[in-house]
Parts: C-alpha cells; structure tokens; sequence
C-alpha cells in the first residue's frame, strides 16, 4: 500500500469538511463539517503509525514510536468529543435567545 | 498479482470512493437528519480504513466515540434546536459565498496535493505478514505508551474533558 493513497484519502476529507465549514449557515452543519476536518486528521495519524510500524518493527511487547500515531489519534478523538460538547451547548444558548442557529445572524459585533 | 491489485488496496479504494461521497453528501444535503446519518457513513468508512492499517484499538475506539456518542449529540442537537426535518432551504449561504467556499477548498485540495506528492510518492508499506505487536498497535503496546511516556498529557486531557462538561452544564441549563 502506498501512503499516499491514506494521505490523499485524508486530505480530501479535510478540503470537504473545509468546504462544508464556508458554505454551510446552520450552526450544527458547520460542527459536522469540523468533525471531518478532525477525522481525517486521525487517518494521517494512524497511516503514519503503520509506515513506521513497518520500518522499524518492535521486538518484544514494548511500546514503540508507532505507538505514537494511535494515542495521538485518541487524544484528537477525546479533544472532538469536547469540542462538540461546547459546541452543541453554545448553539442550544443561541437557539433559546434568538430562535434561530443562522451563524449568519449572529452580527452583534460588525462595526 | 500486481500490487495494485491486492484485496487491501481493492478494500481501501472501495471504502474511500463511500467515504468521499458520504462526505459530500453532508456537506451539500438539504435535511439535517440526513447530514447526520450521511456522517456515519464517512465515520464508519474511517473506522473499516483503521482496520485495513492494523490497528484496531482506533477503529472500536471510532465506533465507540463517535458513532456512539458524537452522532447522538449531533441527533439531540437537531432535536433540541427544532430544526426543520424535512427538506429546508435554509442551511446553505447564498451562492456566491458557496462559490468562494468550493474555490477555496479546491485551493486547498490543490497545494495539499502537490505537497503530498511531492513528499510522500516513492513510499510505500506492506502490512501483510508482521504482526500487530511488531506493529506497535495492540492495546496492550497503546495503554503503555499512554500510561508511561504520554501520562501528563493524558492526565491535562481529562481535565480539559472535565472542563467542557461542566462548560457544556453551565451553558445548557435554564436559570
């Protein structure tokens, strides 16, 4: 397998979920779009962690730099979970004082 | 067999080509229910690709937290803001910022391209016959790293999951 294919794969999701980002106003679309910018993060991650699991084998049990890509991963995975928690809060606030979730809506601050 | 060939890449281009479209489907459909499910099936195609690389701690990990938990929270989002359930009009800008918003990310495809190409073409690995140990990829190989070298990371993460919790409490409640 070559790695470029997971890092393309990767880096398509990213643009899309960048795209969804720009182009969505609904404050849950664009929190869905953020999760797939951070879940093909998690794919370069874990590609990584089996190239250098290739090229440099552990002997024994013990952990090794290819173990790095997984908990990496996992910390992405726990920082998502977070975000999305906040998020959805926030929105539902948004939702009780304006009766609406329009990002577009929210210029109290334009100059 | 050529290596193109092989059941690996013939799975991993078969689950991309359903991640790629489940993508654009959340990002271009008119139902918010549906953004969600369509989510699952990208979520769900990382989880098969998490597999494909060896490393199946990640893949139940995905399943768990994020089809598990995050598309749920997504689900009582949209239940929660009373969000039109069938088709609605309103969840897209208008279409000169989609516009920008698709020339941006096409941008951005472009140069990512070119530098993964640039930098990564000639590399290539077989996972076919090592073992997820020589891997580094079993559990037992993760908890270690995560409970030895990684351990005050781990320990500022759960607080800052304790943090967006109580965050997300103060934010929700009515007072």
């Amino acid at each position: 397998m070559l790695i470029n294919q997971f890092l393309f794969l990767a880096a398509i999701l990213f643009c899309i979920g960048v795209y969804g980002v720009l182009a969505r106003k609904n404050g849950v679309m664009v929190l869905m779009s953020i999760e797939l910018i951070l879940n093909s993060v998690n794919i370069n991650l874990v590609a990584f962690a089996a190239l250098w699991g290739t090229r440099a084998p552990a002997v024994g049990t013990e952990a090794t730099a290819a173990t790095i890509g997984p908990v990496f991963a996992l910390f992405v995975i726990a920082v998502a979970a977070a975000e999305v928690g906040v998020g959805l809060a926030l929105i539902l606030m948004l939702y009780r004082n304006r009766r609406s979730i329009d990002i577009d809506d929210l210029d109290l601050m334009k100059g | 067999m050529t290596e193109e060939m092989l059941p690996v890449n013939i799975a991993f281009f078969a689950i991309a080509a359903i991640m790629v479209f489940s993508a654009i489907r959340v990002v271009t459909t008119k139902n918010v229910v549906h953004a969600a499910l369509w989510l699952v099936g990208v979520l769900a195609g990382a989880a098969a690709q998490f597999i494909l690389l060896a490393s199946e701690f990640m893949a139940v990990t995905q399943v768990l937290v994020y089809i598990g938990a995050i598309v749920v929270l997504f689900l009582f989002g949209i239940m929660l803001t009373r969000a039109e359930l069938g088709k609605s009009d309103d969840l897209d800008n208008d279409r000169p910022q989609r516009l920008v918003a698709g020339g941006v990310a096409v941008a951005l495809a472009l140069v990512m391209g070119y530098v993964l190409w640039d930098a990564f073409r000639a590399q290539s690995f077989s996972l076919v016959g090592s073992t997820t140990v020589q891997l580094g990829q079993t559990t037992g190989q993760i908890s270690d790293s995560i409970f030895s070298t990684y351990l005050v990371p781990f320990e500022a993460l759960s607080v800052l999951l304790l943090a967006a919790l109580i965050g997300a409490i103060v934010l929700a409640r009515r007072d």
